[in-house]
């Protein structure tokens, strides 16, 4: 409810209507109830964009390690399925701590709802979970272990579960903006053809900076391309929110968001650069790259979600659009 | 197209749709807004049955509105709203200002300069700036014509938990705590909910929230428990002008759609419904309005639309992201085979 939304949108009114004058042209501005919000504000707090981050990291993580396991590259399918499992457990950690009844949690398990893309996101979870942990325990069985029938079976049992957390990867990476868009959240739901590839390209981007930053540059070459993909889709796809056209697009353009997505935007081309030139040889520039990568995909997910809660706050985003549909609507004969 | 008509559109029987068989019609609220006296019983009525707990005892400063908006522990609403009108056909030029600050800033204008000539300048306490003439034994206004009116009106209206067609909260509900029932209205089960939060930006309305220090999402049930007793819910029990109505949809509507015919014939042509249009963005509303401004001024929004409307064309973008996604993970590993 920044002052600031209030003057460039017209709320109050008074500054830019001192006059008891009529005007001939008609005034941009909106009648809203004391200026106060039409919608509520997201109750969800920094735990929700920092899920968005690790879930994505989890399965862009997942993907590498997959590949890496068919490729034989020891080192960054290591990398990636305990770097994957460890996001999954934080990711479920904040899932959770995000309840306002967080002992409630299962709950989420009583009904399986097309309709809830939260609904459908817990199930993919739980799908993707096994593959993940298993894929995991393999690699961090101890020496001793390895040897015994049962580490020889959980051995062979990691390549189909990672290949299997591998296929529901993209699921978990892209279900997230779905669980955006389907909301009266005008910033969220407005973006909803571009937010998927955002979110993807984040996912990937991130995955594939871990994979940079823990296995050595011999291994690396498909993390480092994995990155730059990642990396492209996500800039070019996030460019295209900015650039829609209507009054709700300045959520992400302006204020605090515009500050993050623009951190963010730096950040990950400057990992993408990294990735194509520098981190082909030295190992310090690859971790620097991918860290670079995994820092512009933190952002882009907190940028992204303030640009939702800013929208909610202020009515203009609300009112103006939906009065310019009506208006619309009235012309066209409807 | 039926799976399409059960996320959006007019849907007849909201109830039916949801799996309820032998169930009694779809009940709502007709609000007139135009007989509302802004008592605020419904407020009270409804946090008396309903046992919501207090959600801060404030001055707002938004006219005699000191709840501000429906929340957790707020399901009925009362809003006042002071404009400025123009009397028969003059024009004061004021129709393009939004209604809430300058109004105010309007009436303390006119308390400052009536503070003027007052007596001792308005120093003394109890001094009133403009006689407002009583105590009197006669109707207000009844000394005088209607020469001597002001250009002042007050919009009062009682806002609610719209009971959506298709309703955004609970599309989104992940737990399935929130359900329609037999009567088409929507209801939280708080045994079920687990705070999520997914229903509180899924609303377009802006109504339900989540209660701080008890973590679940609580809004208007229409009174459920009275309904399955044959009661009507408390807030329309206790409203003394019959502003809010309770009564089966097709009805409300009727009577609705006369009493606006009836108000334009009037002359009173700025009454307009509100939610009551099966063909608008959520389906039509089961409680709705009659309101004497636009929506927005009462704190609606204009157009609403469930956002499960979009629903198939998201999850097609995500499939298609998705896809990408796994054919650029597999093709960084085709690429260069050797690093
Ligand atoms: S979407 Fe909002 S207005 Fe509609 S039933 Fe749910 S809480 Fe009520
Ligand atoms: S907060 Fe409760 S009622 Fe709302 S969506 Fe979550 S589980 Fe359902």
């Amino acid at each position: 409810m920044s002052r600031e939304g209030a003057g460039r949108h017209g709320r109050g009114g008074r500054d830019d209507d001192g006059s008891r004058e009529r005007s001939m042209v008609p005034k941009a501005t909106f009648r809203s109830y004391y200026g106060r919000p039409v919608l509520k504000p997201p109750v969800w707090e920094w735990k929700v964009p920092a899920y968005l981050f690790t879930g994505g990291l989890s399965a862009g993580s997942a993907l590498l390690a997959a590949g890496a396991d068919l490729t034989r590259r020891p080192e960054l399918a290591r990398a990636g399925r305990i770097g994957g499992f460890g996001a999954l457990l934080v990711s479920t950690y904040l899932l959770v701590a995000d309840l306002g009844r967080p002992e409630r949690f299962h709950h989420m398990l009583r009904v399986a709802k097309p309709s809830s893309p939260m609904s459908m996101g817990t199930w993919i979870l739980v799908a993707y979970g096994p593959g993940s942990a298993l894929a995991a325990a393999a690699e961090l069985l101890p020496a001793g272990v390895r040897a015994s029938l049962p580490g020889r079976l959980l051995r062979m049992a990691a390549r189909p579960a990672g290949l299997s957390a591998a296929l529901l990867a993209p699921g978990l990476a892209s279900y997230t903006a779905v669980l955006l868009s389907q909301t009266a959240v005008p910033a969220w739901h407005d973006a909803r053809r571009e937010l998927p590839f955002v979110f993807t390209g984040s996912a990937a981007a991130s995955g594939a900076g871990l994979g940079m930053l823990l296995a050595p540059v011999a291994e690396a070459g498909p993390a480092r391309r994995l990155g730059v993909v990642g990396a492209a889709a996500e800039l070019v796809a996030s460019r295209l929110v900015d650039r829609r056209p209507g009054l709700v697009t300045e959520a992400y353009t302006t204020g605090r968001p515009h500050r993050l997505r623009q951190a963010s935007e730096y950040l990950t081309l400057g990992g993408a650069l990294t990735a194509l030139t520098l981190a082909r040889r030295s190992r310090a520039a690859a971790a620097a790259g991918g860290l670079a990568l995994l820092a512009g995909s933190v952002l882009q997910r907190f940028g992204t979600f303030e640009a939702g809660v800013v929208s909610t706050k202020d009515p203009a985003y609300v009112v103006k659009p939906q009065r310019e549909r009506l208006a619309a609507r009235a012309e066209g004969g409807g | 197209m039926t799976q399409d008509n059960s996320f959006y559109g007019p849907l007849s029987d909201p109830a039916g749709n949801a799996g309820h068989t032998d169930h009694p019609p779809r009940v709502g609220f007709f609000t007139d807004t135009s007989v509302c006296i802004g008592c605020k019983a419904c407020e009270v009525a409804c946090k008396e049955w309903n046992a919501i707990p207090e959600d801060g005892i404030d001055l707002l400063g938004m006219s005699f509105d000191n709840t501000g908006m429906l929340g957790a522990s707020s399901w009925r609403h009362v809003a006042f709203v002071e404009q400025q009108r123009p009397l028969g056909r003059q024009d004061a030029g004021l129709a393009d200002l939004p209604v809430g600050p300058s109004s105010t800033q309007e009436t303390a204008e006119v308390v400052a300069d009536a503070l003027e000539v007052a007596k001792r300048g308005g120093g003394d306490l109890g001094t009133a700036p403009v006689d407002l003439g009583f105590p009197s034994f006669d109707l207000p206004g009844a000394g005088t014509g209607a020469e001597a009116r002001t250009e002042f009106r007050w919009l009062m209206s009682s806002d609610v938990c719209k009971h959506c067609t298709h309703a955004g909260c609970l599309d989104v509900c992940p737990t399935g705590a929130l359900f329609r029932t037999e009567f088409g209205t929507v209801v939280v089960q708080p045994d079920i909910c687990n705070g999520c939060g997914y229903c509180v930006s899924g609303c377009p309305y802006g109504v339900i929230d989540r209660r701080p220090d008890d973590g679940r999402a609580w809004k208007c049930t229409m009174c459920y428990d009275r309904l399955r007793d044959g009661m009507e819910p408390a807030c329309a029990k206790a409203c003394p002008t019959d502003s809010i109505q309770y009564g089966p949809l097709d009805e409300l509507r009727e009577r609705a759609d006369r009493r606006l015919a009836q108000l334009h014939e009037a002359g009173v042509t700025e009454a307009q419904l509100y939610g009551r249009d099966p063909d608008d963005g959520v389906g039509g509303d089961g409680a709705f309005f009659l309101l004497l401004d636009d929506p927005e001024v009462y704190g609606f929004p204009p157009d609403p639309v469930v956002p499960t409307r979009d629903l198939m064309s998201m999850w097609k973008h995500a499939g298609v992201a998705a896809s990408a996604l796994l054919a650029a993970s597999a093709a960084v590993f085709l690429g260069g085979a050797r690093r």
